[in-house]
């Protein structure tokens, strides 16, 4: 495992940082083939969302220049960069990936668009071949970690943002938002934000109402809706099944009478008002009517807050899920680590005692066909008997950190990375020649 | 053997039973889906025993347990309705409860409680079962609904963010499955009382409205209409339209219990 990753965050740099360091997706091929191009780096992606920009790369000795390209490509300098810049190695790398891809690591915990952007950015590092068997490996996993956190755990399951949490209540009050209808009282930009979302959700028309007629006309324009003047408000609200209304005016413009009127009128049929004007636009005992619900921005407010403590709590499960999953991730790469070496060492040794049956037969002439399982059996059975512990060794060392060592070492006192390289020119030639006479058939 | 396969299928609706406890105080979508399976599970078994009743020829149709066991299969058909057309269990709080009692008192005993009073318009009598059962299996859903619609009311005027994820469906769904159950079982219930009447005047030769069966019924059958009709006319629900179906749903059981004071309707074992 030789990953290393560089970024920038929301946390880490403020947007000046982040501007400069975002890569258009229309020059991100590019950026991995530059990436994959620069010495040291044998796998590489890049991740640019309006919060992060990170490089991931799986190097070929664990310690590439990645601040260099950094520097480089950006045309920035160390003393600009480099302290907005954090770096992670190995098993912290795969960690803070796996994070990233579950969302843990955003602005807004849970949400769930990070996925799909580190999806993106993914494939388009695949098509142009920066991403090849372990940086393959290492997404998989975290494609799988980020599932795994969301249908695990509740982190992304609740609104935290008034909008959403607005859309939220009008669904349980009525179920599908599908033609419902939607008056907004006083164009402001937070109710023109929860409009959009309710709108967003399939609610059908809108109509707007305002002190100054024209912004009503501006905003009913961009809905696509109605605008309705002030005087005729209240002989028109009934129509709506949600009344979103953020006036200046300092007293209270719906009361109780104005919600009995409603509710005769619309034979009761339950009625959402979502008050995010201070001081109150609607009466405190407008609540009091059966089939009136009204949210006041307090209530919305600690709905969200809420919800954000609860994604907190979330998130540390999440957590935990995470570290497991990196634990797995590194025991099965060393398992997959150790195997070739296994595979070589045997192969080595089996090279070796053909050679030396073939001389021992030159020198003896013919042999009995008795003599010849004895000599088999004699020259196996020392192979096995010696190379026992050493795999015995490799296989439980798999298990550990030190694997790359031991690996490392057994590969050298067998002279084992040469031989594999050669081997690795002849087998991989032929193959390749037997697809494309298949395919061509 | 129709008991044995009725005990069966009261197991299945214990498990129901429990469900409709637990889901008032916690929200757990595995063991509403174990409910709802135990529950088709125990339909499957009552079928059986309703069929194995009828074909068996021994099917007495004033019989007060086999009554109540059909009563008890008529109100998880709804249920299930419900459930196929709004994908929620959560009627299930009010149903359960109800059909395991049915199912229970059913199953207890063979002991056949039979109407004193021979009657010899079976067809007739038949027909009014069927029909007043499942208009009060729709009477007992939308009164059902109307509890869970003042629950749900209850919840988002409370205000707590926790009502959120609750069990409960839409107040509107929670409304309409209400108001549709009552549009359907309306007319059930009137053709039943009516079927009912036929059968009592072919028996006594007229109908005594002093008797108290018949006095309930009627009272019944009034409040359900004025139910349908304040819904229709000016969209009660919510509170008002609890109330009435509390009232309604009081005086089913009255009329239910009248047999005990009836002389028309007297069952005896």
């Amino acid at each position: 495992m030789r990953f290393q990753l560089i970024g920038v965050n929301h946390k880490s740099a403020p947007l000046e940082i982040r501007e400069r360091l975002a890569i258009p997706e229309s020059r991100l091929p590019d950026t991995c083939r530059d990436l994959t191009a620069h010495p040291g780096i044998e796998e590489g992606m890049v991740i640019s969302t309006c919060n992060r920009v990170e490089i991931v790369a799986h190097t070929t000795n664990g310690s590439a220049d990645l601040r260099g390209f950094l520097h480089a490509y950006f045309h920035l300098t160390a003393d600009e960069l480099d302290a907005h810049l954090y770096e992670f190695r190995d098993k912290d790398a795969v960690r803070h990936l796996f994070r990233v891809a579950s969302s843990l690591d955003s602005m807004v915990v849970g949400e769930a668009q990070i996925l799909g952007q580190v999806k993106e950015a993914y494939a388009t590092a695949r098509a142009v071949g920066a991403v090849r068997s372990q940086l393959d490996q290492l997404f998989s996993r975290a494609f799988a970690v980020a599932k795994r956190v969301r249908s695990e755990t509740a982190v992304g399951s609740s609104s935290v943002s008034i909008a959403s949490v607005a859309v939220e209540l009008a669904k349980k009050i009525f179920g599908t938002l599908e033609g419902k209808t939607v008056f907004i009282v006083g164009a402001g930009k937070m109710s023109e934000l929860a409009a959009r979302h309710l709108m967003a959700h399939g609610c059908a028309s809108i109509f707007v109402s305002n002190r100054t007629y024209e912004r009503a006309v501006g905003l009913a324009h961009r809905f696509n809706g109605q605008a309705i003047k002030f005087d005729d408000l209240y002989s028109s609200c009934d129509r709506a099944d949600i009344v979103i209304t953020s006036t200046g005016s300092p007293h209270a413009i719906f009361r109780r009478e104005h919600g009995e009127q409603f509710l005769s009128r619309r034979k009761n049929r339950p009625m959402f008002f979502i008050d995010i004007a201070v001081p109150r636009d609607v009466a405190p005992d407008m609540a009091k009517l059966d089939g009136i619900f009204t949210y006041d921005i307090d209530d919305l407010q600690q709905a969200v807050s809420s919800h954000v403590a609860d994604r907190r709590k979330e998130a540390e499960l999440a957590e935990a899920i995470i570290t497991a999953e990196v634990e797995n991730f590194e025991a099965r790469l060393h398992t997959l680590d150790v195997v070739p070496t296994i595979v070589s060492l045997q192969d080595h040794l089996e090279t070796i005692r053909q050679a030396e049956i073939d001389r021992v037969r030159g020198r003896m002439g013919q042999l009995t066909p008795e003599q010849e399982i004895a000599l088999e059996a004699l020259t196996r059975g020392i192979i096995n008997k010696v190379m026992h512990t050493p795999i015995t060794t490799l296989k439980t060392a798999a298990k550990e950190s030190e694997a790359t060592t031991i690996v490392d070492v057994v590969r050298r006192l067998f002279n084992l990375h040469e031989k594999d390289k050669n081997e690795n020119k002849e087998k991989t030639s032929p193959p390749d020649k037997k697809n494309e006479v298949g395919t061509r058939r | 053997m129709s008991l044995l396969w009725l005990r069966f299928a009261l197991a299945c609706y214990f498990i129901g039973l429990v469900y409709a406890f637990v889901a008032l105080s916690r929200t757990s979508e595995l063991f509403s889906r174990v409910a709802l399976h135990a529950a088709s599970l125990g339909m499957v078994f009552h079928f059986v025993s309703l069929t194995e009743l009828f074909l068996s020829g021994h099917v007495v149709w004033a019989s007060v347990h086999n009554g109540e066991s059909l009563l008890a299969f008529f109100c998880m058909s709804f249920f299930m309705l419900i459930y196929v057309i709004y994908h929620t269990t959560s009627p299930g709080v009010v149903v359960f409860p109800v059909v395991f009692f049915l199912t229970f008192v059913a199953a207890v005993d063979e002991q056949p409680v039979l109407l004193t009073q021979y009657v010899s318009s079976k067809g007739w009598l038949a027909a009014h079962i069927f029909l007043i059962f499942i208009g009060y299996a729709a009477l007992l859903v939308s009164f059902g609904a109307s509890l869970l619609y003042l629950l749900q009311e209850r919840r988002l005027k409370a205000k707590k963010s926790a009502s959120l994820i609750s069990f409960l469906p839409a107040l509107e769904v929670i409304d309409q499955i209400g108001y549709r159950s009552l549009l359907l079982g309306f007319p059930f219930m009137t053709l039943g009382l009516l079927t009912g009447s036929v059968v009592a005047i072919s028996t006594y030769g007229r109908l005594d409205f002093l008797d108290p069966k018949i006095l309930l019924s009627l009272l019944m059958w009034v409040v359900y209409m004025v139910m349908v009709f304040t819904r229709w006319n000016s969209g009660w629900r919510g509170r008002r339209a609890a109330v009435l179906a509390s009232f309604a749903f009081v005086a089913a059981i009255v009329a239910w219990a009248a047999n005990y004071f009836s002389t028309i309707h007297r069952f005896a074992s």
